[in-house]
């Protein structure tokens, strides 16, 4: 760099530094999600900075950040300061709980258990369904191959795992031993664990590797949306797990940074009929009839259970079966 | 101190030395430092337990003897690329050094992506070795080849400059002296390059035990089977067992240190040797 230009460049350097501290005056949010939220996300936080201008006349922006639904939750544990969190299971923002980041009792303060929308686990398997897939019985037949990621680090690995795990219990004459064995014949058939959600869709999708895919429904619809309805297929199960994925202020953060109302009302917004409508549009299940009535694709009418009425709650779940030595370890120890 | 100062002629030693200190506790110690502090924080009792965890156990293995064994064939075919790449002028040289630096720049992940398609029994190479019945990704195999992948440089780029050093002539000389082919590697060749050579192999292993990015994708992730260690880590993070990844981390982050220690021995030695003879 010559002498002559470096004036002008320190000159611009300085304009920018302004500029961007202007910029942190107006109010930020930060949204820490889990994997494929990313698309829902984008959209949401564009309507709800108009909807915000709109009504109070203030700006706001919204940064989002991805990934594993544990990764992101130890990431806020760790200090990342989150205004909200969406994640993918509760069980992630009870030890955000825990670090005493968010209040006890957080999943009372928003209607439906801080759940804006729900979602569920299904089947995608390669076009025309060749090796007849229909229920999670045919999951654990010789021959087939199941892909899922691995339930230790993949939020949708554990609804899969438990929906499983439910039906099984809910066959004639199903006991938990029996359930044990069905879901350990059927991780017999699983040749690779990815750690994420995205992970196993691209090894089933682009790799190629699999008959089955366990994913989420929105995943699903996306892979066949993205891909082509001549190349997969999706397949809804007898019953499947209600996979609530709850939304929640950090209060220690929002305090500090005195963000509460503008986070408070963002969280509101996934409610309104607006945020109804965009959750359905990017598959996920809403709330609202009149937003359900609309959505761009027919959520199959599959029985649902939930998490605590089988299992009596996620801490209980994920003791018996994800803590260590729990079921799944016992699988493979076996 | 004082003995040092009288016998240097370099000044600035109290400086450089004082701020090599300071750099290393900072950068290396420090984070080490909170590990072990982490780790000192959790009973024994819990940390004894998730360090001999089978799970655990399992992983060790795999990590080790997968980095070990990446680590020696780097030594083998690390040695014969930074031969030809010195000793032999042709076209295309550069192009082929210039190469050798790419596992280096490579984001590890889109290394083990790229392994991964190639080796799965549905990728170009996988389909013609699994109908010879050999499976690559998803095994341990898929797994030392990702860590051979990024050791290769280490072996090569320590090697080279020694090589380079190594006149031929000195060849010539023991050939004339009446040595053989054989005694002329054994006894000229071999002394003088074994400490990079050394050096080279540990750093290519080092690196391939604490290797996650590639990995991860080549693995298939198997408990007890694909498992290594670093993710073993990464899982037990994500289920918030702070106390189980840090037991695993130290227990790799010691035998990593013995190991490095002994090589550093060996190679002291055989330096020491080399100089003798």
């Amino acid at each position: 760099m010559t002498r002559e230009n470096r004036i002008p460049v320190t000159v611009a350097l300085t304009v920018f530094l302004a500029l961007g501290g202007g910029a942190l005056s107006a109010q930020e949010l930060l949204n820490v999600s889990y994997d494929p939220t990313r698309e829902l996300y984008q959209e949401v936080n564009a309507a709800f900075t108009a909807q915000w201008k709109a009504r109070t006349g203030k700006a706001v922006t919204i940064q989002q950040s991805h990934g594993g639904s544990g990764k992101q939750a130890r990431a806020v544990i760790d200090g990342l300061e989150a205004d909200v969190v969406t994640l993918a299971l509760a069980y992630d923002v009870d030890a955000i709980e825990k670090a005493s980041l968010v209040a006890p009792g957080w999943q009372k303060r928003l209607p439906q258990n801080s759940c804006p929308y729900t979602s569920t686990l299904v089947f995608l398997v390669r076009k025309g369904n060749p090796k007849g897939i229909k229920d999670w019985g045919d999951l654990a037949r010789p021959g087939v191959s199941v892909v899922t990621p691995n339930p230790k680090t993949s939020g949708a690995a554990r609804w899969s795992y438990l929906a499983a795990w439910a039906w099984a219990l809910r066959q004639p004459g199903g006991s938990e031993a029996k359930a044990k064995d069905f879901v350990g014949r059927l991780f017999k058939n699983v040749p690779v664990l990815d750690t994420g959600a995205r992970g196993s869709t691209n090894t089933f999708v682009q790799r190629g590797i699999g008959d089955v895919l366990l994913a989420w429904e929105n995943e699903a619809f996306l892979a066949v949306k993205e891909l082509g309805t001549d190349k997969f297929e999706i397949v809804v199960p007898s019953l499947s797990i209600l996979a609530e994925p709850p939304v929640a202020v950090v209060d220690k953060v929002v305090d500090k940074k005195g963000t509460r109302a503008v986070a408070q009302a963002y969280l509101e917004f996934l409610y309104s009929p607006e945020g109804q409508a965009l959750a359905a549009k990017h598959y996920y299940r809403p709330r609202a009839k009149e937003a359900l009535a609309k959505a761009p694709v027919a959520f199959a009418a599959v029985k649902l259970l939930t998490i605590d009425e089988v299992f009596g709650g996620w801490a209980a779940a994920h003791q018996a079966h994800f803590a260590d030595g729990g079921t799944f370890d016992q699988i493979y120890s076996r | 101190m004082r003995f040092e100062r009288r016998h240097s002629v370099l000044p600035g030693f109290g400086l450089t030395l004082g701020f090599s200190l300071f750099y290393l506790g900072l950068v290396v110690l420090l984070p080490l430092a909170a590990l072990a502090l982490k780790a000192a924080s959790f009973g024994w009792e819990a940390l004894w337990q998730a360090t001999t965890a089978p799970r655990a156990l399992a992983s060790y293995r795999l990590s080790f003897g997968a980095s070990l064994a990446a680590a020696l064939v780097n030594a083998v075919f690390g040695f014969v690329v930074a031969w030809v790449l010195v000793r032999y002028r042709f076209p295309g040289r550069r192009v082929v050094d210039a190469l050798v630096d790419l596992p280096f720049a490579l984001p590890t992940a889109v290394a083990g992506i790229a392994l991964t398609s190639l080796y799965a029994e549905t990728g170009w190479l996988g389909r013609p070795l699994a109908a010879l019945g050999l499976r690559v990704a998803f095994t341990p195999l898929g797994v030392g080849l990702a860590l051979t992948f990024i050791g290769l440089p280490f072996v090569v780029r320590t090697l080279q400059p020694v090589l380079e050093a190594l006149d031929p002539e000195v060849e010539e000389a023991a050939a004339s002296l009446g040595a053989g082919r054989a005694a002329t590697v054994l006894r000229v060749l071999l002394p003088a390059v074994a400490p990079a050579w050394l050096t080279g192999t540990a750093l290519a292993f080092a690196r391939a035990l604490g290797e996650y990015g590639s990995v991860v994708f080549i693995s298939g992730n198997m408990p007890m089977r694909t498992e290594i260690a670093p993710l073993v880590i990464m899982t037990k993070l994500e289920q918030y067992d702070y106390a189980g990844a840090t037991a695993i981390a130290v227990t790799l982050l010691a035998a990593s240190f013995v190991l490095l220690g002994a090589i550093n021995l060996l190679q002291a030695w055989s330096a020491r040797r080399g100089a003798v003879e």
